[in-house]
This record gives C-alpha cells, structure tokens and sequence, in this order.
C-alpha cells in the first residue's frame, strides 16, 4: 500500500507562556507554567503530489506546525507521519525526505552560498563532486551567477538569499518539501520567481509540497488546498474554489480573505515584515 | 551485506567531515577575528613565559631559569590547546544559534554522535595547528633547551588528555541548548575553576585542601602533571602510563556521558521548543 506524503492525526502544541518558564528545566522547580496553545488537534492527509497552503495570520500556530512536521519540536499530543514513517519514533528515516524554507534565511552568513550548500550537501550525505555540479545547476536555475555566488551570503540581496534557501531545500531531493512563508519580504519580482520554481519543482519532481503564507493570492493561486488556520486550529480546509464557494449564495465572488474573515471573524492582516 | 556497513561509514564520514570543512571556510571567512586571537595568544604565552625569564631578577635568588621557563611555557601551551578544544566543541551550539543556522543542522539526517565527532575533529587540527603556532613563535623569544625530553611522550599524554576535555566540551555545550541566553556565559565559569585548581602555572600541591580535592577531579591536572614530567624530568613512558591511563580512564567515562546528556537535552530542547522561536 501508499502512505500518504503526509498525515496527522490529533495533534497538539503547547508552550510556556512568556514569563512563566521555570528557572531551571526541572520539574519540581517549576511554578506552575501557563500554556499556550500553539496547534491544538490538527488533522490531515497530504496526498504525493499536492500543494497544501496553510493560511492564517501571524501567532496562528503555522510555523509550530511546520516544525513538528520537521522534527524540530515534538508534539504534545497526536501522531505525525512521512511516508507512512512516525516524526517522533522514526526520526532518522523522516529527516531524509523533508526540508525546510522559513521566511528568515538562515545561513552561515560570512560563508558564501556555495560554502553553505556544500555544508548543507556534505550533512545530507552527499559526496563532493555530484553536490558541486548540483549546487552549480541549481544556482544556474534560480538565476544566481556564479560570482555572487562566492560572496558572503549577508552581502546578497534578501530575495537571493531567499533563493539560495530554497536552493539548500532542493539541492538533497526532498520528497517533502516544508516552506514556511518563503515569499514573505520578498518584492514582488522575487515573490513571482519563487512561485514559478515551487509550481516547476511539483511538475518536474513530483514533490509535495506544504506551504504556509499569510498571502492570499498566493494560496489562491499556487495551492491545490488550502486549510484556513487561526489559533492554532484548522477552521477549513478545501480547495480555493470551495472555499470561496462555501460562501454562496450570500456573497458570490467571494475572496479567500472574505472566507477567513466569514470563518474566524477576524482580519486576516498581510503585514509584511520589514525586510 | 558487506557493501551496506561501507556506505554507512562513508556517508557518517561525508556528515562528520562536513562540519570539519564548514568550520575551517568560518575561521578563513573570519580571519579578522583568527589573527586577532592568534595575536592575543602569543602576547599572554610571552608575558607567562617572561616571569619565569624574569624571576631570578625578581627573587634575588639562583633559579634554574630553563626549568621555570620551560614550566611555564608548557602550562600556557598545553592549557591553550584544551582551552580550544574545549570551546571549539562547547560552542557547537552557542555558535549555530548566533548564526541562526541550529534548526538546518538539527534537521539534517545526521546523529548527534558524527555531529560531536566532526566538531571534535575540527577541534583537535585547529587546537593543534594553532597552538604550533603560538610555541613556533614564542620559541624565538627563549633560548630552550629540551635536550633528552621526551616529547613523544608528552604528545601521547597530551592525546590523552585531549579525550577528557572532549567530555568536558560536549556537557558544555549543553548549556546553551538549556538556556538559550546564558548559556555561553555558564562555560566560561567552569573554565575558570579549572584554571584555578589544575596547576596550570604552579603545582596544585599549593592550593588549600579543598581545592586540591576539586583538582583531583580536572583531567587538566593530569595532563599537565604528565606532560611536564615527559619534558622536565625526561620521564620515561613507563612512568608517564598512570597519567595516559587516567586520562583515558576519564575520557571514556566523560564522552558517553557527555553525549547521553546531549540527547536529554535535545529532546527537552525540542520539547519546550528553545531551539528556535522565530522565523
Ligand atoms: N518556541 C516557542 N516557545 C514559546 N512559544 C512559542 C514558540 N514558538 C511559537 N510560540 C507561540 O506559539 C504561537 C504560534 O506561533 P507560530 O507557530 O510561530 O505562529 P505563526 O507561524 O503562524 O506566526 C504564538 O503564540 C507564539 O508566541
Ligand atoms: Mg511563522
């Protein structure tokens, strides 16, 4: 049988609120910490193949999510799986077929872009020749010329280093691709190119992708589903057409911020970050 | 069957040797701050050294000028190379956290153990090449006379002694996975207790009691002990053995455990989510 590219079944975050974390990380030494629910039971099947867009305002749980998925946090509550491969217990095997973009490009910023692909590379087992010529065509792909490409990365433009990101995510084939916010300060050039690769990644490679954005146009226009988060929680989840559909017949030609707005009774805010 | 275990170790080998060469593209993008460094080491191996130069002046008495100047070199050599090996690994994480890079390496599909052997084996070459630089150049300044020491010897327990303080460097360096925002500031403490209490610069049979008794515990009062002892009283590798063997004794009891906790504190790092919060 196929197991879905990803699948989650009740699962739950909670963190410390601020202020309120124990002195030191022992338990008898702790007042009694107040919680936050950052994703409270979240369920969903990701067939291969498709992009999920998750789409809610800032403090909604996105990024939390995307880091259980990771491995990076582990869930309170419920089960996530890759491929049918549980994130807690099979850790190992999920690191092999995930990567990530978060919205802050995080590089060894003195080392260029290809000293922290080959970094990237060498972790992921590959061997020096193959992820020299690899690095060199996806760079050549993303547009980036070689001699920029031997800068120090914090001498690059925020939406380079937003492509050598992305770069880093493809460069070790994953199977499951994470973004989290990867457009967000990016201008719309930028945002645009970004975009294109991540609709050519899914055609070409088949990757699945999940994406998190707090852009409307882009979960319309690049997601197959879309689930609406606020507080933690998925308070829908469909296609962008039914979505907006699910608003007739009382307000036809409906918008994805019209159906956040119907469904939460709050302002989905497009702050961009200064970048 | 034979072919998998192979490509097993070669694939842990890529990983470890990829933070080796992340390491050293840092110290060369950072050379600024390298030489610095370098400039700072050599100036405080100069000025230890210079007192022991300097003492027959400063006592009125006969000393054996070479002995007390080669004790003292060997004190600022030997704790400048543990004193890297120990932070170069200790920081391993400090560091990822400045750079905000701790998530990618974290996530990448590679154990916490080839990820402490790489930043180790940096750490050994760098600690090495660096601190042959500093004796290169303070040498010039002391007519030293090492006739008959035994210097393999005191390499071996130098080797030895390194094991002990990659312990030591990787319970460190789970501070900064604990506390985020202290945590760097913590290792610096213990690091000046064993200055204290190791006999870096005078025999610990000096110390109160009590601080022999802390001595006792720091794998750096061996090293030195040994290490001096191959260079100033030509021991011969018989005697050197009880050091080698503490240090090794030592090393085997503090990397295990220096890694089991590193797993415990990974699990609550995750758990409570001080990897990272932003972005
Ligand atoms: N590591 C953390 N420690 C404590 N609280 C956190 C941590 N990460 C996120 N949170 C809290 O969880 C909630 C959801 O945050 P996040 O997942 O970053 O949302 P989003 O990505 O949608 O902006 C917020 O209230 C945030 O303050
Ligand atoms: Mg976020």
């Amino acid at each position: 049988m196929s197991f879905p590219a990803l699948e989650a079944q009740g699962v739950c975050k909670y963190f410390s609120a601020d202020g309120s974390r124990p002195l030191l990380p022992l338990p008898w030494l702790g007042r009694q910490a107040k919680k936050v629910a950052a994703v409270e039971d979240i369920s969903f099947r990701l067939p291969r193949g498709e992009i999920l867009g998750i789409l809610g305002p800032n403090g909604s749980g996105k990024s939390t999510l995307v880091r259980l998925v990771a491995t990076l946090l582990l869930p309170d509550k419920g089960w996530i799986r890759v491929f049918g491969h549980d994130v807690v217990r099979e850790a190992a095997a999920v690191k092999k077929m995930i990567n990530r973009v978060s919205a802050e490009a995080a590089f060894f910023k003195r080392l260029s872009a290809v000293e922290n692909l080959m970094y990237a590379a060498r972790l992921y087992g590959m061997e020096g020749r193959t992820a020299r010529r690899r690095i060199g065509e996806i760079l050549e792909r993303l547009g980036i010329a070689a001699e920029k490409a031997r800068e120090p990365l914090e001498e690059l433009s925020r939406g380079m280093q937003q492509k050598v990101a992305i770069a880093r995510a493809f460069l070790t084939s994953p199977v499951l691709l994470l973004l989290d916010e990867p457009t967000t300060g990016l201008d719309p050039r930028s945002k645009r190119e970004v975009q294109d690769f991540i609709r050519e990644l899914r055609a070409v490679h088949d990757t699945t992708v999940l994406l998190t954005t707090h852009d409307m146009a882009e979960a319309d226009s690049l997601c197959d589903r879309v689930a609406i988060m606020c507080d933690g929680r998925f308070v829908a989840l469909d296609t962008p057409a039914r979505l907006k559909a699910s608003l007739e017949p009382t307000h036809v030609g409906a918008s994805l911020e019209d159906v956040f707005l119907a469904l939460t009774g709050k302002e989905l805010q497009a702050e961009e970050e200064a970048a | 069957m034979i072919a998998l275990p192979a490509k097993a170790v070669r694939m842990h080998a890529r990983a470890a040797y990829a933070f080796v060469e992340r390491n050293f593209n840092l110290v060369r993008r950072y050379w600024g701050w390298e030489l610095v460094w370098l400039v700072y080491s050599i100036a405080n191996a100069l000025a230890i050294t210079y007192i022991g130069a300097g003492m027959q002046h400063i006592s009125g008495a006969v000393v054996d000028t070479n002995y007390l100047v080669l004790y003292l070199l060997v004190g600022s050599l030997v704790w400048g190379y543990l004193d890297i090996v120990f932070h170069s690994i200790s920081e391993t994480i400090a560091w990822e956290r400045w750079e905000g890079t701790i998530e990618y390496t974290f996530m990448a599909p590679v154990s916490r153990l080839t990820h402490l052997v790489g930043q180790t084996l940096f750490s050994l070459v760098y600690g090495l090449l660096f601190t042959s630089v500093v004796f290169g150049v303070v040498a010039l300044f002391f007519r030293l006379d090492i006739q008959g020491a035994n210097l393999l010897g005191a390499l071996a327990v130098g080797a030895a002694g390194s094991l002990s303080f990659i312990g030591f460097g990787i319970v460190a360096a789970v501070l900064p996975l604990l506390f985020p925002e202290k945590g760097s500031q913590m290792t610096h403490v213990v690091e000046a207790v064993l200055l204290l209490v190791s006999g870096v610069y005078y025999p610990v049979s000096v110390l109160p009691s009590w601080m022999q008794r802390v001595a006792a515990i720091s794998p750096a009062t061996y090293a030195l002990e040994g290490i001096r002892l191959a260079i100033l009283a030509q021991s011969t590798w018989g005697a050197l053995f009880p050091y080698m063997l503490r240090l090794v004794v030592m090393g085997f009891v503090t990397i295990p455990l220096g890694v089991w906790v590193f797993g415990l504190a990974e699990r609550y790092a995750k758990r409570t989510g001080r990897l990272k919060r932003s972005g």
